[in-house]
């Protein structure tokens, strides 16, 4: 929280560019994640999110421009190195391993153990604590952390990813798309995850397609297209209905009708860019 | 009893509600938690596979309930019991090994090669044997993650080509298709006193019987209780998520064929120490009912589910079979139907579990 308030963002992106091979992924995107923010994302399919997801959690090294956590630039070596630095991501369909109980989901990779050499065991009294008070914490109550993931459902499992990494210390959290694949109620229960990580002080990335989901938690709007920043907005500088139509693509319909009607000299070519126009709303 | 029940009991609900939320742990019934038991099934099997061959026992003195007769199935079933626990382990891991049987005929040739041709102590054979089954366990696991093909198929193709060395290389050294091993040789005697002997004398128990109880024990504690029996259950679960949490998938499942491998080793060295000698086809065919053990023990062959106490229990059901069947003077083909039938509900089951357990409500 006190870093928002002195002004310097947790994570912010200055003008990065990816490139693969000929292909640009990304050119000149920037972007600022601060404490106690929800920071959404959005973009169709092929506009980037994924590249920046990837270079954001050190996955890829960005080409161009910079990366700065806390203010000081730095060049993730990989996954590990951005997790160390607080950033963590919870994906889709990675999140968990559906035929483990939740007390080793939730410390896989990384499990208390008690005991040296030979007789080293996991702590299995400590994890199961843990993982039910930091499950209470996301207002859950685990009645038995024996319980396959599986049987929880999509939105509890969200949660439990969720958890497990703000229990490991993120500072700010990658949400992709963390709603695509969930019913409405269940998205309903994923939302209000977001706003209690954004309630607990972490600077929340949410990456998402669908800006009905996006608008009600989000104070600030990243829209991607074709690997290019299309916007950055802060909540009270645009709408729902602003934000779906961008989506749609209407802006860039919108500006391609305006550049028609200046080249259009002819009563045709104006009939058109007016037909377009009426479409980009 | 119904006197005593008339006594009001205080009962349980406010109590549980009252010692706050970690007393809804104790809430989940007894029942419930041991049907989450991957081996419950094996045990309840077991059970009933000892009752309808102790009812079906021909022997005079009914020879399968006595303790000569527990010699033999625990005989019988002990190597099956070594190699399913390492099979089940590595089914956990998410993988097959089709090369485990024959490594136990190749373990035990090359070291009856290295006593007879080299000279060598037994002692140092048996850890040169050791050593070289480690190799090919690494060799299976490396191609396995590096090619990303299914286990079954390198391990089939591993499995083949041991099986023609097997008897190639016997045939070469020795114009037979076996390798004995004379009880002069240098460290035999002590050799065969760990591997190849039998405990309480007048009922003889094989020494692998101690082997295998041992190794269900610490596979049990590994997979259930350590940081890599957690890897195992991620790596067989969803090897994608594991890697995204940083567990790492490969390392895990190259070991977890270097100790099936080893086990095999292990088996080879007992059969060949015991017996003074092997046969070049030894082994062959034994990987399938490694596989049963594991299946009937509760293991998923998706991966991800099982354990270690239920492939022994699956081993143990083989024992009952092998040695009732006999004791019954059924014609021994019986045992491989009654395996299958073995196999087929065991299976059943297990896909009733996973649907349980695994079912995503979105």
């Amino acid at each position: 929280m006190s870093q928002s308030k002195n002004g310097v963002p947790l994570l912010e992106v200055r003008n990065v560019s990816k490139y693969f091979g000929s292909v640009i992924a990304l050119r000149d995107i920037s972007m600022q994640v601060h404490a106690g923010e929800v920071t959404c994302v959005l973009g169709d399919n092929g506009a980037g999110k994924s590249t920046l997801i990837k270079i954001l959690s050190g996955v890829h090294p960005h080409d161009e421009g910079e990366l700065l956590v806390d203010g000081k630039s730095v060049r993730f070596g990989g996954p590990r190195e951005a997790r160390a630095a607080g950033i963590s991501v919870v994906f889709q369909d990675l999140a968990t391993v559906p035929l483990m109980s939740i007390w080793r989901n939730f410390f896989l990779g990384s499990e208390p153990t008690v005991g040296f050499g030979p007789a080293r065991r996991l702590d299995t009294g400590f994890a199961k604590r843990v993982m039910r008070e930091e499950m209470g914490k996301m207002g859950i109550d685990v009645r038995d952390p024996n319980q396959a993931v599986g049987t929880l459902s999509g939105g509890e499992r969200q949660a439990v990813a969720i958890a497990r990494a703000v229990y490991f210390g993120a500072k700010v959290l990658i949400l992709d798309e963390p709603t695509s694949a969930l019913g409405v109620r269940q998205s309903g229960i994923v939302l209000k995850y977001v706003v209690q990580a954004r309630e607990r002080g972490l600077g929340v990335i949410f990456i998402t397609h669908n800006p009905h989901h996006a608008y009600p938690v989000g104070d600030r709007f990243v829209l991607l297209n074709r690997g290019k920043l299309m916007g950055a907005y802060a909540k009270h500088e645009t709408s729902l209905e602003e934000l779906t139509r961008m989506m749609a693509g209407g802006e860039e319909l919108e500006r391609l009708s305006r550049e028609l009607e200046k080249l259009a000299a002819d009563p045709e070519m104006k009939q058109v860019a007016r037909e377009l126009r009426e479409e980009a709303r | 009893m119904s006197v005593a029940s008339t006594q009001p009991r205080p009962s349980p609900a406010p109590q549980q509600a009252g010692a706050g939320r970690d007393e809804r742990l104790a809430g989940v019934s007894v029942l419930v938690r041991l049907l989450q038991r991957p081996e419950l099934g094996a045990l309840i099997g077991a059970l009933a596979v000892y009752l309808l061959f102790a009812s079906v026992d021909a022997t005079p003195g009914h020879l399968f309930t006595s303790i000569a007769g527990m010699q033999n199935w625990t005989d019988a079933a002990s190597t099956y019991g070594i190699m399913a626990v390492a099979v089940a382990l590595l089914m956990i891991g998410g993988e097959f090994d089709l090369s485990a049987g024959v490594m136990t005929g190749t373990s035990g040739l090359l070291l009856g090669m290295l006593i007879t041709r080299q000279q060598v102590n037994v002692w140092v054979a048996i850890v040169a044997v050791l050593i070289f089954a480690g190799i090919i366990g690494a060799a299976n696991g490396m191609l396995v993650v590096r090619t990303k093909l299914p286990s079954f198929i390198i391990t089939l193709a591993t499995f083949f080509v041991l099986r023609g060395v097997d008897v190639g290389v016997t045939r070469l050294l020795t114009n037979t298709v076996r390798f004995d091993i004379s009880d002069q040789a240098p460290g035999f005697v002590s050799a065969q006193s760990i591997f190849g002997s039998t405990f309480l004398a007048p009922y003889n128990f094989q020494d692998a019987v101690l082997w295998w109880i041992a190794i269900t024990v610490i596979a049990t504690v590994v997979l259930t209780q350590t940081t890599f029996g957690n890897w195992i259950f991620a790596v067989g679960g969803d090897a994608n998520a594991a890697r995204a949490v940083g567990v790492p998938v490969s390392r895990t499942k190259v070991i977890l064929f270097m100790y099936t491998a080893i086990s095999a080793a292990v088996v080879g060295i007992m059969v060949a120490l015991r017996f003074k000698g092997i046969q070049s086809g030894q082994g062959v065919g034994l990987e399938f009912f490694y596989i049963i053990a594991a299946v009937v023990g509760g293991c998923l062959l998706t991966g991800g589910y099982g354990s270690a106490i239920g492939a022994s229990l699956g081993a143990l059901i083989i024992g009952f079979a092998q040695i009732g069947i006999i004791f019954a003077n059924w014609d021994s083909n019986w045992y491989y139907t009654f395996l299958g039938v073995i196999l087929f509900v065991a299976v059943g089951v297990n896909t009733l579990v996973r649907r349980r357990a695994a079912s995503a409500r979105r």
